[in-house]
This record gives C-alpha cells, sequence and structure tokens, in this order.
C-alpha cells in the first residue's frame, strides 16, 4: 500500500483538480505545471465539472491483482467538457448499453482493494452515465 | 565496407515457450550460446541487456552486472535497458551509439524475459506498469485493454466490420507456421479467428500476442574489428532511431496518430538514404493486432483509414507488395517482452542471409524493424542491409 502516493492523488482522485493554463486558457488533466498546449507554466488549480462522453470503452475480463472482485469491468477514455480525455472505470449504467458519444459525469466509487495488506480501502474518480431529472 | 559502419557479426535465439525449467539467467546463457556457435566473442567490450520485467516478475533488478557474471565476462561494462516492450530496439540502439561513439570496439545486444515465474493476476500486474501508474493502470487498464480502446476508436472513426483485423493475425500464423523457433507453429482459419473468445471487445484472443519466455542476442562490431575478417555476407546496422511520447493514450492529442513510429521511420529512411519503396521486409510490432494498421499508417505507407486492407497475403503476405512479420511476428512467435526487438532483429538477419528457411523472401536487400512500447509511446527504428 503506497499510502503517501495515494495520498498526494487525493484531490484528483476525489475533486478531479487539474489545472489551467494563464497564458492560453488550456485546460491541464491530470496536473502538470507545464501546458500541453502552450509549454507554458500552468500552476493555477481548476475544478473540472466532472461532465464528459465516452470517447472509447472496453471491458477487462481477467483483471490484474486488486481489482479481480470488480471484474467484468467497463473501462473507458473519457472526454471531459472542458477539454481533456482521461481513462477512468464506467458504472452504474445497468443495462444500458455502451456507447461513443454517450454523456456521462463523475462519480465517486471504490476503486481497488489493498487485498486485506492493511484494510485501507481506495476510491476515486468513475463516470456514469448522465441522471436525468424524472 | 566502412571502418565506422556498425555491423551485425552473428546472431543467435532460442525457441519462444513457456521455459519451465529453464531460469532467467538460464535462458540469456542459452541465447549466447546460440550466438557463439556463429562467432568467436570472446570478451565481448559490452553488454546491453533488454529486459522489461525481471523486477517485478523474478524479483530481481541489477540484471546485466547478474547475467554479464554467469555468463564469465566477469569485469565487461554491461547494463539494463529498458523501455517497456521497446526495450530490444532500445538496447540495439544503446549498442550503436556505443559503438559510434568509439568507446567499446564490440557489443552484446542481449533480450531476455521469464514470464512463466509468475501466473494471472500478477502478470497482468507487471504488464500493467508499462501504462501511467498514477492515470492509467489506477483506474484498471491493462496493455490489452488499452489497446482496444484504440481499437474501438478506429473502428467507429472509420465504419470498418468487425473482422477487419483477421487477416493480420492469419498472415501471422501462416508466417509462424514456418519457423521452428515460434510459440505457434500453426496456421489458423478465419472461421477459427471469428469464433475466438472475446478479451478486450472488440479484440478477441488471436489479437492479442502471447506472453512467452525468451531470449536472443545479436554480436555488433565495427566494420574494421577483426571478427568482421572472417565474415563474407555483412549485415550492416544502416539507420538506427529512437522516439518517445506519452504513455497514457488519454494524453495523446490522436490516439490513431502515432507520430514517433512516423519520426523514427522518416529519420531512418534519411540516415539510410532510403525510401519506403526500397524497403524489401517490415518487421513490426504487433502486440496487439490494431497496432499494426495504425503504425502502417502513421508510417506514410498506406493513408488513415486503410492500414487494415493491408492485412490481406497478396499486401502482406510472403510473397505480397509488403511482407511484414515474416517469421511470424509478435502473434505467432511470441510476445517475449524486452526481448522481442532483438528476436525482429535475428529474423530480419536471417532473412538477409537467406537463412530463413520456409519464410525466405527472395533476396531481401533492406529490412525496417521497429520496436514499440505501448502504442508508440517509444519507437525505436532501425535498418539492416546486407552488403
Amino acid at each position: 500500500m503506497e499510502i503517501a502516493r495515494h495520498w498526494r492523488l487525493k484531490k484528483q482522485r476525489y475533486g478531479l483538480v487539474g489545472e489551467v493554463c494563464p497564458h492560453c486558457n488550456f485546460k491541464i488533466f491530470p496536473p502538470r505545471d507545464v501546458c500541453p498546449n502552450c509549454d507554458g507554466e500552468a500552476k493555477e488549480p481548476y475544478t473540472f465539472s466532472g461532465k464528459g462522453e465516452v470517447f472509447s470503452y472496453t471491458t477487462v475480463y481477467e483483471a490484474p491483482t486488486g481489482f479481480e472482485a470488480m471484474a467484468p469491468y467497463t473501462v473507458a477514455l473519457i472526454k471531459l467538457d472542458e477539454g481533456p480525455t482521461i481513462t477512468a472505470q464506467l458504472t452504474d449504467f445497468g443495462e444500458t448499453p455502451v456507447s461513443i458519444g454517450m454523456p456521462v459525469e463523475m462519480v465517486t466509487r471504490k476503486m481497488k482493494d489493498d487485498g486485506d495488506e492493511r484494510g485501507v480501502i481506495l476510491y476515486g474518480y468513475k463516470f456514469r452515465p448522465v441522471m436525468r431529472a424524472a | 565496407m566502412m571502418k565506422d559502419e556498425i555491423y551485425i557479426a552473428a546472431v543467435g535465439q532460442i525457441p519462444v515457450q513457456e521455459h519451465w525449467n529453464t531460469s532467467l539467467r538460464e535462458l540469456a546463457a542459452l541465447a549466447i550460446r546460440a550466438l557463439k556457435q556463429e562467432c568467436q566473442l570472446g570478451h565481448p567490450d559490452s553488454l546491453f541487456l533488454a529486459n522489461m520485467f525481471a523486477p517485478n516478475l523474478s524479483n530481481q533488478a541489477h540484471l546485466a552486472a547478474l547475467i554479464a557474471e554467469y555468463l564469465g565476462w566477469s569485469g565487461i561494462e554491461a547494463v539494463t535497458v529498458e523501455a517497456g516492450g521497446a526495450s530490444g530496439g532500445a538496447a540495439l540502439r544503446q549498442a550503436v551509439l556505443a559503438l559510434r561513439s568509439g568507446m567499446v570496439d564490440s557489443a552484446v545486444v542481449l533480450g531476455v524475459e521469464k514470464f512463466s515465474d509468475k501466473i494471472g493476476a500478477d502478470i497482468d500486474v507487471a504488464l500493467a506498469t508499462t501504462l501511467d501508474a498514477d492515470f492509467e493502470s489506477m483506474h484498471g487498464l491493462t496493455p490489452s485493454a488499452q489497446a482496444a480502446l484504440i481499437a474501438r476508436l478506429y473502428f467507429h472513426k472509420y465504419s470498418i466490420p468487425s473482422n477487419a483485423l483477421a487477416g493480420f493475425a492469419i498472415n501471422a500464423h501462416k508466417n509462424g507456421a514456418g519457423n521452428p523457433f515460434a510459440m505457434y507453429q500453426k496456421a489458423i482459419s478465419e472461421d477459427t479467428y471469428l469464433k475466438a473468445e472475446m478479451i478486450n471487445p472488440p479484440l478477441n484472443l488471436f489479437d492479442i500476442a502471447p506472453n512467452a519466455d525468451g531470449a536472443a542476442a545479436l554480436f555488433l562490431v565495427r566494420g574494421d574489428h577483426p571478427a568482421m575478417r572472417q565474415i563474407d555476407q555483412k549485415i550492416k546496422v544502416s539507420a538506427s532511431t529512437l522516439s518517445t511520447d506519452t504513455l497514457a493514450l488519454h494524453d495523446r492529442r490522436d490516439p490513431l496518430d502515432w507520430r514517433t513510429v512516423r519520426w523514427s521511420i522518416q529519420k531512418a529512411l534519411e540516415q539510410a538514404n532510403l525510401s519506403l519503396a526500397e524497403i524489401d521486409l517490415f518487421e513490426l510490432h504487433d502486440q496487439f493486432s490494431i497496432y499494426l494498421p495504425i503504425i502502417l499508417e502513421s508510417a506514410g505507407i498506406v493513408t488513415p483509414g486503410e492500414g487494415w486492407k493491408l492485412g490481406a497475403d497478396q499486401w502482406t503476405g510472403l510473397s505480397g507488395r509488403i511482407p511484414l512479420n515474416s517469421m511470424g511476428g509478435l502473434k505467432a512467435r511470441g510476445f517475449p517482452g524486452g526481448a522481442s526487438g532483438v528476436y525482429q532483429a535475428v529474423e530480419a538477419v536471417n532473412q538477409l542471409l537467406g537463412r530463413a528457411g520456409k519464410n525466405q523472401l527472395a533476396h531481401p536487400h533492406h529490412t525496417l524493424i521497429q520496436s514499440l512500447g505501448g502504442p508508440g509511446a517509444t519507437a525505436a527504428t532501425h535498418i539492416l542491409s546486407c552488403e
């Protein structure tokens, strides 16, 4: 269990906090302090809305250690409304067929267990189909 | 023959398979034994050891020193080169740089990988270390799932049929049938391909190269080395390049355009003063079948969206217009991790020397080999030519 490492990433995992470039307004996730668009320094935090759409997806049936309990699970590229694309699992879609372009929103879910090493549960972002008011 | 040029004076390989009875270091020694059957090595000046997973799968770091001593080469310069799936090509590149610098007079490039000391989910964990750990593998992504994301995008963007990748797998297995060192030496039919189990949709079992144990080796020298005097047909390294891009697929502007594939090939062609049309054989990194159309498109061999059509035998078969992966590629020969790029070089040399047996091409002069780590996160490209 890499406790410090997971702790360092808490703002990203729980809050989808990235950065915005003060020079060209490019939105950056994950944060990297250098704008991939204009190479300028970009350290200003920016919280993403968590809204986006499915850009690509697949299913993992045989999962790596730590993810077995979740298998089979759907992992996707999500294009966030603000621009960047990120990798995350899809969840809560039930019988709804997943498709490219499907609108999704961020939720916080259990990501991985530590195999009962310390009993720590790791939480982070996943995406579900956008909930519509009835 | 130029004294400053770099030559591959000998090659060696062992069959790619699950070598349950053979350890990591013994695999390495077997490849060197095969190398020594071709050429007197003595104590080479340097060893560039290509390996991806020994720290994960065998709890063994500091591998090059261990192997050098095990081979009886105590005292020589030896370092491990790790660049994910491109480790083999990257190690060859390091050997070329070392020889070109003039600081060493001979170099052994040795690729070795031992998968079978672990099984199942533990291998998946090791494979996933080649992705972006914080933002890809932490979300349960694996290299084959990443390739499936690419395939899904490709199929969607160009509205191509679901059996579009079948030709590449069928050709690979057909060529594997003529390679005594291949893991799979049996041809498959399109029906077998279509009935295969889905692993990461849309990729099935035959779209994914099998992980296996293997070791392969090269002996490199400059033209003025005494070893060259005994060699009639000389194999020159006429180009050597390496280029890198983001590990994470989500960080690419266009996940279907692999810039490092193009950059490293263009630069290699410039070095060798050749055009794409003058390459007689391509050995490309088909760890996943979807990689091939994207490599062919990114390299400029075919226009975007058309690469999948080249899986047909008349295009990339042994007698096709663009012979590809003549000994089965990673798909049929197998994916021995960091040794993969070294196997590509061994196979290309054997083709150039007319030693490829049943799969021999008619008089190839120039072969282009490209070793990839992930979807072009590292691309190491070499052109080997016969003089």
